[in-house]
């Protein structure tokens, strides 16, 4: 797949220049004029209150917008090189993945095996090379015992991994994630961080995240992107990110941690190092 | 399979109680015998002295209002003011209480300009309101909401942290089933820790939340001001409950330190 490289800088998968978009049904734009590059590898957490634009942003990447949602399209978006809305989606699934919060939305075949086939199926890929990303994908996710299963007989992890083996499946180089964990309980949301981390680490996949639960994903993204009102209006390291008091207002779930760096800092109590989690910040208050 | 397996829970009126465990654990079952959506197999369940398999959903949805987990089983109407207005008619309403708690849930939880929307243009945080809405609507005594915080940005859980304090100060009994530790430790309730249909631990959340061993095993996380507080080498007698609790310590031994 090609990707356009600037020099000394990682590859650019995804670029978005200048990018407005309003349902035609509403008076102001959903988004408004956005730019943005993500780097091939990078993992991406967009976060922002209700209503702030990050579900449009996403079709806009995907290309449910314009390809299935019409509206004022202005500015550009291209994944890998190719023009998202001069791309067909049969195409540009082959690239993008998308999962779901919840995955009984995605999940509906009679069984594992079927499900993570039914992209490829769709796709007309043959049935050789099917047999073998089926099997590989499911070995990644780790529910090849599952295969004959139903999807009903499993557990809500397994639900999450199952949906997740059928996008691995497409082998796509970008995977949107929208709110992955929510309806996950803690341990079992950590192991689907540690999945993305993996497919992030070992395969170099990108992952754009959506997800309120901030605290999980934040020792494995590469940057925090807030938005506002259509616009983004916050980019940059997580640990920075936190640090300004202004992402508060913003409606993002700031995490205790953070919340409290940014509070001392208020009083006038400066942390050397900026924690990202509750033992960090015990190691900076305990060297105070 | 039994979903839920020699169960015995009592809640006291007035009382604010939360459930947690792992996916499947039997949560939401449990909260489904309630208002009898969902009735024993073997065993009773008495709402304010009323055993549930001797009386109707309707009469004891009046007293109990459950505010699913999935929006998309409890949302049905063809607006947003027609599912408020829906139970409240129900109940037998007089027309201007109905159209007064309508007005009241509607502007309370930011859906008023979706009045004559349909709920399904919703997104999931605001069908997500919308069901606390209908239910807080009718006022009824006891209050389960099944994950509540589920796509809620940090403005709405801040909102529903004043709603519980709200609903608290009313006297009204409130179960919550979550899994956001978060945003439940500030809230101090009553914790019951679910695992594999049974109820595993009963009691003070902050001594439950200390066991890491019966965490571990409910597949349940320690909230963070709990971890920054067992990992500090001097702290107050008791744990953070939050942020400002926090603030107000450190600065505090920083003024105490500088003062020596």
């Amino acid at each position: 797949m090609s990707t356009t490289t600037s020099p000394g800088e990682k590859n650019i998968l995804v670029s978005i220049e200048g990018l407005s978009f309003r349902y035609p049904d509403s008076q102001r734009p959903a988004v408004k004029d956005v730019s943005l590059e993500i780097g091939e590898g990078e993992v991406v957490l967009l976060a922002g209150q209700s209503g702030c634009g990050k579900s449009t942003l996403l079709r806009c990447v995907n290309g449910l917008i314009p390809h299935m949602y019409p509206g004022d399209y202005r500015g550009s978006v291209s994944v890998g090189g190719l023009k998202v809305a001069e791309t067909p989606m049969s195409m540009l699934s082959q690239r993008v993945g998308l999962l779901f919060q919840n995955p009984e939305n995605q999940i509906f075949m009679f069984s594992v095996e079927r499900d993570v086939a039914f992209g490829l199926q769709n796709l007309s890929v043959p049935r050789e090379e099917m047999r073998s990303r089926v099997d590989e994908a499911m070995r990644l996710l780790g529910v090849s015992d599952l295969a004959l299963r139903a999807p009903h007989e499993l557990s809500d992890g397994q639900k999450q991994r199952t949906a997740l083996a059928g996008v691995m499946a497409m082998r796509p180089r970008l995977i949107i994630l929208d709110e992955p964990t929510s309806l996950l309980d803690p341990k079992t949301a950590l192991e689907v961080v540690s999945l993305i981390e993996r497919l992030n680490r070992e395969l170099g996949i990108t992952f754009i995240v959506v997800e309120h639960r901030l605290e999980l994903l934040i020792p494995i993204a590469d940057r925090l992107v807030v938005m506002d009102g259509g616009s983004k209006v916050m980019d940059g390291v997580p640990r920075d990110v936190l640090a300004d008091a202004r992402v508060e207002a913003y409606g993002v779930s700031v995490p205790p941690i953070s919340r409290l760096y940014n509070a001392l800092s208020k009083e006038g109590v400066r942390l050397p190092k900026v924690p990202e989690t509750p033992e960090e910040m015990a190691e900076e208050l305990n060297g105070l | 399979m039994t979903a839920l397996s020699d169960v015995s829970l009592t809640v006291a009126k007035g009382e604010t109680i939360a459930i947690v465990g792992e996916n499947g654990a039997g949560k939401t079952t449990l909260v489904r015998h309630a208002n009898g959506l969902l009735k024993p197999t073997k065993g009773s369940v008495l709402v304010d002295g009323v055993d549930t398999r001797k009386t109707t959903t309707a009469t004891l949805s009046r007293k109990v209002g459950i505010a699913f987990q999935n929006p998309d089983h409890q949302l049905f109407s063809e607006s947003v003011e027609s599912e408020v207005s829906f139970a409240l008619r129900n109940f037998g309403f007089a027309e201007d209480l109905v159209s007064r708690r309508l007005d009241w849930a509607l502007n309370f939880f930011g859906l008023e300009q979706y009045r004559k929307s349909s709920p399904l243009v919703l997104s999931g945080g605001e069908k997500k309101r919308l069901t606390l809405a209908c239910i807080l609507a009718w006022d009824p005594d006891v209050v389960v909401l099944d994950e509540p915080t589920v796509g809620q940005d940090s403005i709405q859980k801040e909102k529903l942290a004043q709603i519980f304090r709200m609903l608290k100060s009313t006297g009204k009994t409130i179960i919550i089933v979550s899994h956001d530790v978060e945003f439940l430790w500030p809230i101090q309730p009553r914790l019951v820790v679910m695992s594999s249909g049974k109820v595993v631990a009963d009691g003070e959340i902050s001594k439950i939340m200390a066991d890491r061993g019966l965490l571990e095993a409910a597949r349940v996380t320690q909230p963070q001001l709990l971890r920054l507080y067992s990992e500090l080498r001097s702290r107050p007698p008791s744990p953070f409950l939050d942020v400002d609790d926090a603030r107000d310590w450190v600065s505090g031994s920083r003024a105490r330190q500088e003062a020596r």
